[in-house]
């Protein structure tokens, strides 16, 4: 059970990708295949980074170490589907079209908002391995990783921004990401007041 | 065609349910076999002639189905595919549609009185929408105009009002849409009198699918396509500029009353410089006026970034 932790959650992060893989074959993405494909991807990276996030409130809150060894293999999904991403958005839908990118970027904060996640989430994925880990120091490593409560924050409004009027899934995802950062910052209180002891 | 050779409705549903639940099973063993489900057609329309002038032949026309499972109508829900996958949810007889306010002759019209009064035409219009695609759809119906001018309109008039219809058995009025109903939509008078401004009843020669505004909606080509209210049920003449559902929102943060199609006025999140055809992979460049230049002197000496 425990050996197929690690592949299972691995075959799982690629369902989403071979899932579109197989609706493009058979052609079933609809009558706007560009704007289905870049918002599955960027549903899929979302929901990756929610569950990147929950992995060490999993251990806070039930004593559960599993989760925080696939934390960096969700991590890494997440970045993969962010660049597919980015990717569709500037191949595909702007045609490369670089200026037209930088006006979109820095004039709708909807677009400014996904392009800074992805900032966020650049160097954390570069940094995610052990070798980087041991050069940078486990303490600046984790501080340098703490971005990632700025990009589940980024994320959140990219997607809320979606779409004109506020959709309740996207306000629950959001409320979700609020607690799993409610959770880290009680049990941070409470270590450094010294109620519990650090695991 | 004899309305016993339709499928009833609600059968017709239910064998959706059906393709929806086989569809992941299916997948297991075939990936083809996840056929998308079929778009009913409406009844033939009769009588319906070509208008040469708004054939638009240089133009390719976006497939039925493409104009029949790509949808904002948010009374029937948000997503895209929402209104098809909804439609049954809108009933669409008997249905009355309301004239009234400055006019000297309000009236109370059934839908078939209208079906009956007014030669139908088909004209192929370009379809902008707010969010950067856009269609060509061969709609069928007959000028605003020549509807309006049938009831007097008074010196008054400055403004005419649309209504959609809000039935309690749509599940976005039974849930949560984000925007109030019923869906509010305006013109100035002489956009409405615009020989371009039409009512369609139908498209392709085929009574309109409920997913596309049955049974009787507005189309303003030259405007963004929230403009082009659908399911009327009322249309009052004013003498002030009426609120309309998308100004309204949000203390004004999606658009303007105008809503003319301009590639130079962004959405406050997005560009509206460039546009996918549907149908095409590459953006396409958003033209004034959605390409009806015919319009611009209707706004002539009005700054169009500030009426947007």
């Amino acid at each position: 059970m425990k050996r197929l932790l690690v592949p299972g959650a691995f075959a799982a992060c690629c369902v989403p990708l071979l899932w579109l893989a197989a609706l493009a074959l058979t052609s079933n993405l609809g009558v706007n295949p560009v704007e289905e494909v870049i918002d599955d991807l960027g549903y899929t990276a979302f929901v990756l980074l929610a569950l990147t996030l929950a992995c060490t409130p999993l251990q806070i809150l039930f004593g559960w170490n599993w989760p925080i060894r696939i934390r960096k293999l969700l991590g890494d999904f997440c970045f993969f589907y962010a660049c597919l991403h980015l990717l569709t958005y500037a191949v595909v839908d702007q045609g490369l079209d670089f200026k037209a990118i930088a006006d979109d970027v820095l004039k709708h904060k909807f677009i400014f908002l996904g392009m800074a996640t992805w900032l966020a989430l650049l160097p954390l994925a570069v940094t995610s391995t052990r070798g980087w880990q041991r050069r940078l120091g486990f303490r600046r490593w984790k501080r340098l990783h703490r971005l990632v409560y700025l990009a589940g924050g980024t994320a959140s409004f990219h997607f809320l921004l979606r779409f004109k009027t506020p959709r309740v899934e996207t306000v629950a995802w959001m409320a979700a990401i609020c607690v799993l950062l409610l959770v880290r910052v009680v049990a941070a209180v409470r270590r450094r007041s010294g109620v519990v002891q650090s695991p | 065609m004899r309305s016993s050779e339709v499928t009833p409705r609600s059968l017709y549903i239910r064998r959706r349910d059906f393709l929806k639940l086989g569809a992941g099973s299916a997948l297991a063993f075939s990936l083809p076999a996840f056929a998308r489900a079929k778009v009913e057609h409406g009844p033939k329309l009769a009588g319906v002639t070509a208008n040469p002038s708004y054939a638009l032949p240089e133009e390719k026309k976006n497939a039925f189905e493409e104009i029949t499972t790509y949808n904002n109508f948010y009374e029937l829900g948000t997503d895209k595919s929402d209104p098809s996958d909804n439609a049954g949810k809108l009933q669409t007889r008997p249905w009355t549609v309301s004239v009234e306010g400055e006019v000297g002759k309000p009236r109370k019209w059934d839908i078939e009185e209208i079906l009956k009064s007014f030669p139908i035409e088909e004209r192929v219009y370009r379809l902008r929408c707010v969010e950067a695609w856009s269609m060509v759809i061969p709609w069928d119906g007959f000028p605003l105009a020549d509807f309006l001018k049938k009831h007097d309109p008074t010196s008054r008039a400055k403004y005419v009002a649309f209504e959609s219809v809000v039935q309690p058995q749509m599940p976005g009025v039974r849930g949560y849409a984000g925007i109030p109903f019923p869906y509010l939509e305006g013109l100035r008078i002489d956009e409405a009198m615009h020989p371009l401004t039409l009512l369609a009843v139908g498209l392709y020669g085929e009574a309109l699918p409920n997913q596309d505004g049955a049974p009787i909606r507005l189309i303003v080509p030259w405007k963004y396509g929230f403009k082009s209210a659908k399911s009327i049920v009322r249309i009052k003449l004013v003498e002030t500029q009426p609120p309309t559902t998308w100004n309204q929102y949000g203390g004004g943060v999606e658009y303007g009353f105008y809503a003319n199609v301009n590639p130079e006025v962004d959405h406050p999140r997005w560009s509206q410089a460039r546009e996918r055809r549907i149908g095409e992979l590459l953006r396409r460049k958003t033209l004034l006026f959605n390409g009806y230049s015919e319009v611009a002197p209707l706004y002539a000496g009005m700054d169009l970034r500030k009426f947007y």
